[in-house]
């Protein structure tokens, strides 16, 4: 029996009054229906109109937004002409949201059993008495250890990842039919959105649940979702299923999208999609992407393709989606410029160094000096060669920053030292450097909103390091500022914008232009590309590769994307709770044997590609300080050894040269 | 081209922007309408008020609103109109005054406070949530009743007691600021500590401070009416809004207007400086309600 539509957005139109008076679209004409037990996901850049689109399924739209033409229907209610009351009670019952961050939007001074109580009461029809079986039932089917303790708990007790899951609890309290889930592990580590996912997508199966499933993570979308609608500038320019759209998308725009992830078994940087997607404002006379297309052609520019239905099932808005076969998947350039030379000299020697955060009151030095808790980083000792890419990867609170802030002199450091160019060891505070040195080491952040002093042109951001170190003014100060803009492929009319009137990518351009405009020899990259959507991060990470060649500049590159750091490294550090658990050259780490904790985090990455399973192998719990003795990966090793784990530290095994496991299990085991 | 003069174009494209931000906002219009009203009211009621405001006249004690005068006669026979038109200036003197330089010595100090950090401010800042804890009025009563009434007194009472709020604002400013990674970046590079604080941090806290000195300004307005209320504000006959609510609260049963005119006086002022600062604010980009900028 075909299933009744559940989910019916027809013909939607979705816009905003411009100051000037004029209505702009931010979604045009958009078909979606999902009928119980399909889980579609909805991708597109940011901007693209996917999170309009799915409130607007539960006929919310955002201020200032409001409905052009079109009709949404839940079952078959009107959405757009329903009452206020019986909406209400629709959303939050029938039809459950889970927000972006919902997580960590739980009221913080409410215990988590009283949060899910009262959604029982206001969603549910249970009686007052099966209140506290409900909230134990809503815990373990969100798999969430020890229900009953949890109740008492208050949300700031808890992980990322299970703070999550108690919002995914509370959204089941009223046992709903449709689940719209915008970005619900954005933020979360690896592990933790790896077992997120599999939540999900049982849930999905068990309840028979309509889902719209919004992300830019086309990785998670493979794991849950059966068909997929992929958005462009507020329009759908293609749908299809999972496997048709992840695996041989029709759409110029969908294979560019793809072709930009980085993935776990490809050595290369991946293309990058140029341009952006046009503003809401822009008119377009033709199709919106022609900028962007390589296929485009005259008629591209000049009139709007139409969504066409294959016989396949697909839907795609193209003139010249048969050709689409001409759009190489594999990368124009060959693999990664340099893999470095072992007879270069060390830029940068961490030796054994140490970071500690907490500051012990003297009473307690001197009457408890055991109980200082241990240090935050410990036993760092890596050489950094001359034009070499370190990768630093772990899960969030693996210390990744810390050693990045600590080698930029933002943190001291507790012990050990940080040699630059094998010369003597550096103050561990930044006011203490001699300025020759400061200009040697540059950092770039991870969010350019946080990084860029809001009330400074690019000019003025560029003209800090120019003239503190080089004591540029006047006409060569400003063209050294164009040349500069020139090299992150920015024109010279930017120099008098303000960051808010960039675009995400253009200001990790300016925060790259900045630490590059210092001509320094190593720079610390922190999670430079997170960020921003995968197909900016592509150009961002090619950018930051041209640019290295040229100078033949040191990186320190960490990030939590196992795949972005093997695109873009020489060398891979795999940290796990501020220690070193496998460090060697990308190949060998990225293959086995393995270190139990490379092997958990390699086994959870989503892969673009519906027919590749997650292998979980450690649970997703988060320790909040490292522990006191032995291996620091003990308390959730899958493969833990017994109590030596516990009391020694592992030692380091050099398994092939230049890759070293630290791990008590024997070479010929890993 | 000198960068000096790029920075100084860029400050005034910026007012101009700002300026035309909160001119295209309901609120903004409204609001910098009814604060220049006022401000140009103050300027020239001396020149339009019909009558003498001083001038009583003992027929017309209590005498309600009649074609000669509009708004009637209060208990001492003078005519209202004249008294509510001009009875913004002391107020707005005092308060144009002491508002400036309580943004100025409470953002120094808070920026201070919030540069300093550790041990040092959280101490202080336990005195100055202490000395917040108290009812205000009874603060101001105390010294004034010490130092005597009049604008010598009012004005330094008004700007310390106003200033105090402001280093709360500040230093939760400066210290978001500090804590934002552009900071970060411009102490790695190894920039002075002068050239942060005047490059990173003050532009950045200015705008707080902005919006905050709008807001501090109506709460000083009610101030100082209260205070006027209370008698210790301006001394008679000088025509101001709370000593004419005062004055006429007795009567209010049959004498309503007496009331009413000096109400709509003070509560359009400070109506009209609310919309001004919300309008700023969103102008500035700074959302009062979630207290950083967005
Ligand atoms: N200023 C601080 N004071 C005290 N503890 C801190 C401070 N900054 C970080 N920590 C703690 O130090 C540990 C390492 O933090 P760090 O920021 O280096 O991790 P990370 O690997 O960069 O994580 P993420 O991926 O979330 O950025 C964490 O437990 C964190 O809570
Ligand atoms: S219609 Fe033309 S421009 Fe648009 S995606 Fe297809 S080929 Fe590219
Ligand atoms: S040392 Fe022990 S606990 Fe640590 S990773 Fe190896 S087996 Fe696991
Ligand atoms: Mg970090």
């Amino acid at each position: 029996m075909p299933q009744s539509l559940f989910i019916d957005i027809k013909n939607l139109s979705v816009g905003y009054t411009s100051r000037s008076g004029k209505t702009i679209p931010v979604l045009r004409d958009v078909n979606l229906s999902i009928t119980r037990g399909d889980s579609i996901g909805l991708v597109g850049e940011s901007g693209s109109g996917k999170s309009t689109l799915a409130l607007a399924a539960m006929g919310y739209f955002k201020r200032g937004l409001h409905v052009i033409s079109g009709q949404v229907q839940f079952d078959g209610i009107d959405m757009l002409n329903i009452e206020r009351n019986a909406l209400q009670r629709l959303r939050g019952g029938r039809l459950a949201l889970i927000p972006q961050n919902s997580g960590q939007s739980l009221t913080p001074n409410l215990r988590i059993g009283q949060q899910i109580i009262e959604a029982l009461r206001l969603h549910s029809d249970l009686p007052a008495t099966g209140f506290d079986a409900g909230v134990i039932d809503l815990l373990s089917q969100v798999r969430l250890p020890d229900p009953i303790g949890l109740t008492d708990r208050y949300p700031h007790e808890l992980s990322g990842g299970q703070q999550q899951r108690v919002a995914i609890a509370m959204a089941l309290a009223s046992d709903p039919e449709a689940l719209l889930l915008d970005e619900p592990t954005t933020g979360l580590d690896v592990t933790t959105q790896a077992h997120i996912m599999e939540l999900l997508r049982d849930l999905a199966k068990d309840r028979n649940l309509a889902m719209l499933y919004v992300s830019h993570d086309l990785g998670a979308i493979a794991r849950v979702c059966n068909k997929v609608m992929v958005m462009y500038a507020g329009e759908t320019v293609l749908t299809g299923s999972a496997k048709q759209v992840l695996l041989s998308p029709r759409h110029p725009y969908a294979h560019g999208l793809l072709a930009s992830i980085p993935r776990l078994n490809e050595a290369s940087l991946p293309q990058a999609l140029d341009g952006r997607p046009p503003m809401p404002s822009e008119t377009i006379t033709g199709c919106a992407f022609a900028d962007r297309c390589k296929l485009a052609d005259q008629t591209c520019h000049s009139s709007p393709p139409q969504l066409n239905h294959l016989e396949t099932g697909e839907a795609v808005r193209c003139f010249h989606h048969d050709q689409i076969g001409q759009l190489n998947r594999k990368p124009e350039k060959s693999a990664r410029s340099n893999p470095v030379v072992a007879d270069k000299d060390i830029a940068l020697s961490l030796a054994n160094l140490a970071v500690s955060y907490s500051r012990p009151g003297l009473l307690s030095k001197l009457f408890t000096p055991q109980d200082t808790p241990p240090s935050t980083v410990d036993r760092i000792t890596i050489d950094i060669k001359k034009g070499e890419t370190l990768g630093l990867v772990g899960e969030s609170g693996s210390g990744k920053s810390t050693i990045l802030k600590t080698i930029a002199g933002m943190v001291p450091a507790q012990s050990g030292n940080i040699i630059l160019n094998q010369t003597e060891p550096l103050d561990t505070m930044v006011e203490k450097r001699p300025a020759a040195y400061l200009r040697q080491v540059q950092i770039i952040f991870q969010n350019p909103d946080d990084s860029l002093n809001p009330r400074h042109t690019v000019a003025q951001i560029l003209a800090q390091p120019l003239r503190l170190y080089y004591g540029l003014s006047g006409t060569p100060l400003r063209d050294r500022s164009i040349a500069i803009l020139e090299q992150v492929r920015l024109g010279e009319h930017y120099l008098e914008r303000l960051p808010s009137q960039l675009s995400g990518g253009e200001k990790q351009r300016v925060a790259i232009a900045r630490a590059f405009a210092a001509d320094p020899e190593i720079i610390l990259c922190d999670e430079v590309t997170s960020a921003l959507d995968v197909s900016v991060q592509a150009a961002v990470l090619d950018l930051l590769d041209v640019l290295k060649r040229q100078d033949g500049t040191t990186y320190i590159f960490v990030s939590h994307d196992l795949a972005v750091v093997k695109a873009i490294s020489d060398r891979v550090a795999v940290l796990y709770q501020g220690r070193i658990c496998e460090i060697g050259p990308v190949a060998a780490v990225y293959s086995a044997p393995f270190h139990p904790y490379t092997d958990a985090l390699l086994g959870a990455v989503l892969e673009p590609d519906p027919d590749v399973a997650p292998r979980l192998t450690a649970d997703d719990a988060v320790e909040l300080s490292p522990p006191k003795t032995g291996c620091p990966f003990q308390r959730r090793c899958p493969r833990k050894l017994g109590s030596i784990c516990e009391t020694n530290i592992p030692t380091a095994q050099e398994i092939a040269p230049g890759h070293i496991i630290h791990c008590h299990i024997p070479q010929v085991d890993l | 081209m000198t960068v000096s003069s790029t920075s100084h174009q860029q400050e005034q494209g910026r007012f101009i922007t700002v300026m035309k931000d909160i001119l295209a906002r309901p609120s903004g219009r409204i609001g910098l309408t009814l604060v220049l009203f006022h401000i140009l009211l103050a300027l020239l009621s001396p020149l339009i008020a019909p009558y003498d405001f001083k001038l009583q006249n003992s027929s017309l004690m209590l005498s309600p609103p009649s074609s000669e005068h509009w708004l009637g006669a209060d208990h001492l026979g003078r005519d209202i109109l004249s008294r509510t038109l001009m009875g913004g200036r002391e107020a707005l003197l005092v308060t144009g005054i002491a508002t400036p330089l309580a943004v100025i010595w409470g953002g120094f100090i808070g920026i201070l406070f919030g540069l300093v950090g550790g041990r040092v401010d959280e101490v202080l800042m336990r005195v100055v949530d202490a000395f917040l804890s108290l009812p205000w009025i009874l603060k101001m009563l105390v010294l004034i009743v010490t130092f005597g009434t009049g604008i010598g007194v009012l004005i330094p009472t008004l700007t310390f007691f106003y200033g105090i709020p402001v280093i709360r604002v500040a230093r939760a400013a400066t210290h978001d600021i500090i804590a934002r990674d552009f900071v970060w970046a411009a102490k790695a590079r190894g920039h002075s500590r002068i050239s942060i604080i005047w490059r990173e941090l003050l532009p950045n806290v200015l705008d707080t401070l902005m919006v905050e000195g709008a807001m501090r300004w109506s709460w000083m307005l009610l101030a100082f009416s209260s205070l006027s209320f209370l008698g210790f504000g301006v001394s008679p006959p000088t025509p101001d809004w709370g000593l004419m609510i005062s004055d006429a609260r007795g009567f209010m049963s049959f004498a309503p207007w007496g009331v009413i005119a000096p109400v709509i006086g003070l509560s359009s002022l400070i109506i009209g400086i609310n919309l001004s600062a919300d309008a700023l604010a969103k102008a500035l980009g700074i959302d009062r309600a979630q207290k950083a900028p967005m």
